[in-house]
């Protein structure tokens, strides 16, 4: 992979450069934080709305609750950040011809499309960090502590599944010259992954299944399945990136 | 653009041709845009790839940093055969594309030092390369600005810095004084003519006074096909012929209509141009038109301010050769259409 390290450099300045990084994080430390706090304070708030028209007996917000709130969240908006970090990354050089200066100098096409998804990643990873920090946090404030080792291994799953949102418009982005194509891709995926989540023979290895066993680890449950699921994942992101590679060796700039 | 290159980074250059084209063909759809090209490039040689717009310059260039495939034929530069995604052919090669782009957010000092990256240099060599290369285009002071402020003569200087960074032994200029101003375009080509014997560049233009300032071979592309190659003393010796100029006195536009008629029906004329008080007669027999030239004149009643045999050019080479484009075979915008042809 030659001049990888160099292209990973340029990237991760990139995604600095350009504030990617710091909107994201800030947007992930708000969804963070704003979790546990939704999770404790929905029962007020819907009584708040409600007033006296409406009768409705929630159980008292849990710890559990306040986790579930944040998968929820990171789940929805952080697809969708993901699908938006991955789409102008290959299709926008392409067009604008900065691929083509890269790849007139020492740099392999493999290193050119591996240094890019390292940087996407990169940047989810943070992210997910920050707001996970930020939800253990609150949830401490509000509710109670959860084990740091449970909720990081849970955030490591949660990360893998944007990585793999990220690698699925990633390869739309590889695929066409257009970032809408490659984000509409992404976004579709979104929506068929979500369908076939609820088939339990298939569900729980798309990285749409993570969410469980990040569940489990979170709580502190017992006989949590990880190794399945992490590995369908992971497999599903370098497959995702190896047929990115076959057409984008192929392609002319 | 003063300073003088400095040792190349590159290693020692396989034996042969700098560049060798066996039969390119490139077909886009309907458009063939190249269309089985032979072309070999001395090592050490200034080379001028000469067109009219459409003629498949810069098609050639983009096979040959790799960034193209041809639909037919094959290339080897610097002794690496041509193919998209090969390393071992950008390490010897230097490319600068007709428009270059860059990252916007990105300072031209820091695309300098991505670029020595890319190419293996790393602490105080890169720095220093990297230094040489900003005084040398003379982008010292823009050096730590954003190229998103650059203007389009900056661009193309730091798209000259990139391209010469490593000391490349093939230099690949599509097109690169376009956007220069004067001074900007005189310092390029004397950096060009500078690399003379030192790397071998290939030179894409229609400016054909640039190429005749610093090329030693040139090739002459039109329509896809090479219409020729060689040393340029023999290409003008071979294809330009005599040409006689005249300067008629002002206000006898009858007369040098007159002139003009009868200069085209002599018989060792081949081409008169009339234009903006300039006659230029392109003659098959030099000593007979020496002979018969001034009679038709003074028979026409036209006072000449003055009358010379020139020097032919690379421009009568390229007209003897290419012509003017027929106006059927020029777009809208004036340019020449690529030729069209039908599935094979």
């Amino acid at each position: 992979m030659s001049g990888f390290g160099a292209l990973l450099r340029k990237e991760l300045l990139e995604q600095w450069r350009t504030t990617r990084l710091p909107v994201v994080a800030t947007v992930f430390l708000l969804v963070g934080l704003s979790s546990p706090l939704l999770a404790r304070f929905t029962p007020e708030i819907l009584k708040a709305v409600g007033g006296d028209q409406f009768q409705i007996v929630l159980p008292t917000p849990t710890a559990a609750d306040a986790y579930d709130q944040l998968a929820k969240n990171l789940g929805q908006f952080g697809a969708l950040i993901a699908v938006l970090l991955a789409m102008g990354s290959v299709a926008t050089e392409k067009e604008r011809g900065t691929a083509a200066l890269i790849l007139t100098k020492p740099a392999g096409r493999a290193a050119f499309l591996a240094a890019k998804l390292v940087a996407i990643a990169t940047t989810l990873g943070v992210a997910t960090v920050i707001a996970a920090a930020g939800a253990w946090f609150y949830t401490l404030v509000l509710f109670e502590p959860l084990a740091v080792p449970g909720f990081a291994a849970a955030t490591i799953l949660q990360w893998l599944a944007l990585v793999a949102f990220a690698a699925i418009t990633f390869l739309g982005s590889t695929l066409t010259r257009s970032s809408l194509a490659a984000a509409g891709l992404g976004v579709a995926s979104f929506i068929v992954l979500g369908i076939l989540s609820i088939v339990p023979t298939i569900g729980r290895y798309l990285p749409t299944g993570l969410g469980e066993p990040a569940r489990g680890l979170a709580l502190g449950q017992p006989g949590v399945d990880v190794l399945g699921p992490t590995v369908a994942s992971v497999v599903l992101i370098g497959v995702l990136a190896g047929i990115a590679w076959l057409a984008f060796r192929r392609q002319e700039l | 653009m003063t300073a003088a290159l400095t040792g190349s980074v590159t290693t020692t250059a396989p034996a042969g041709p700098a560049i060798e084209a066996r039969g390119l063909s490139k077909r886009f759809g309907a458009i063939l845009a190249l269309d089985g090209l032979d072309l070999r490039v001395p090592r050490g040689s200034v080379f001028g790839l000469l067109g009219p717009n459409g003629a498949g310059k810069t098609t050639t260039i983009r096979i040959l940093t790799g960034l193209a495939r041809p639909t037919a034929g094959s290339a080897s530069v610097a002794g690496v055969e041509v193919a998209l995604d090969e390393p071992r052919l950008h390490r010897r090669v230097g490319y600068l594309d007709q428009d270059p782009r860059f990252y916007s957010w990105m300072k031209g000092r820091e695309l300098l030092e991505l670029v020595g990256r890319l190419h293996g240099l790393a602490g105080s060599e890169l720095r220093t390369r990297v230094g040489e290369m900003l005084i040398r285009t003379g982008l010292v002071a823009a050096a730590d600005r954003r190229i998103g402020g650059y203007s389009g003569g900056m661009r193309q200087r730091l798209g000259i810095a990139q391209a010469l960074l490593h000391g490349p032994d093939i230099l690949f200029l599509d097109e690169p004084v376009s956007s220069l101003d004067p001074e900007g375009r005189r310092d390029l080509l004397e950096l060009i003519a500078g690399l003379r014997g030192e790397a071998t560049v290939v030179f894409s233009t229609h400016v054909l006074s640039d190429v005749e300032r610093i090329c030693d071979r040139v090739a002459i592309l039109d329509r896809g096909r090479r219409v020729t190659e060689g040393p340029l003393e023999e290409l003008l010796a071979a294809h330009a012929r005599p040409i006689f100029r005249l300067v008629p006195a002002s206000g006898q536009d009858e007369a040098v209509a007159t002139l003009v008629e009868r200069l085209r029906a002599a018989t060792w004329s081949t081409d008169v141009a009339a234009d903006r008080g300039l006659v230029r007669v392109t003659v098959s027999d030099a000593d007979a038109a020496a002979a018969g030239l001034l009679p038709l004149v003074v028979a026409a009643g036209v006072v000449l301010e003055s009358f010379e045999r020139a020097r032919p050019t690379l421009e009568d080479v390229f007209l003897e050769l290419v012509g003017p484009a027929p106006t059927a075979e020029l777009d809208g915008r004036g340019f020449v259409r690529p030729r069209e042809v039908g599935p094979r």
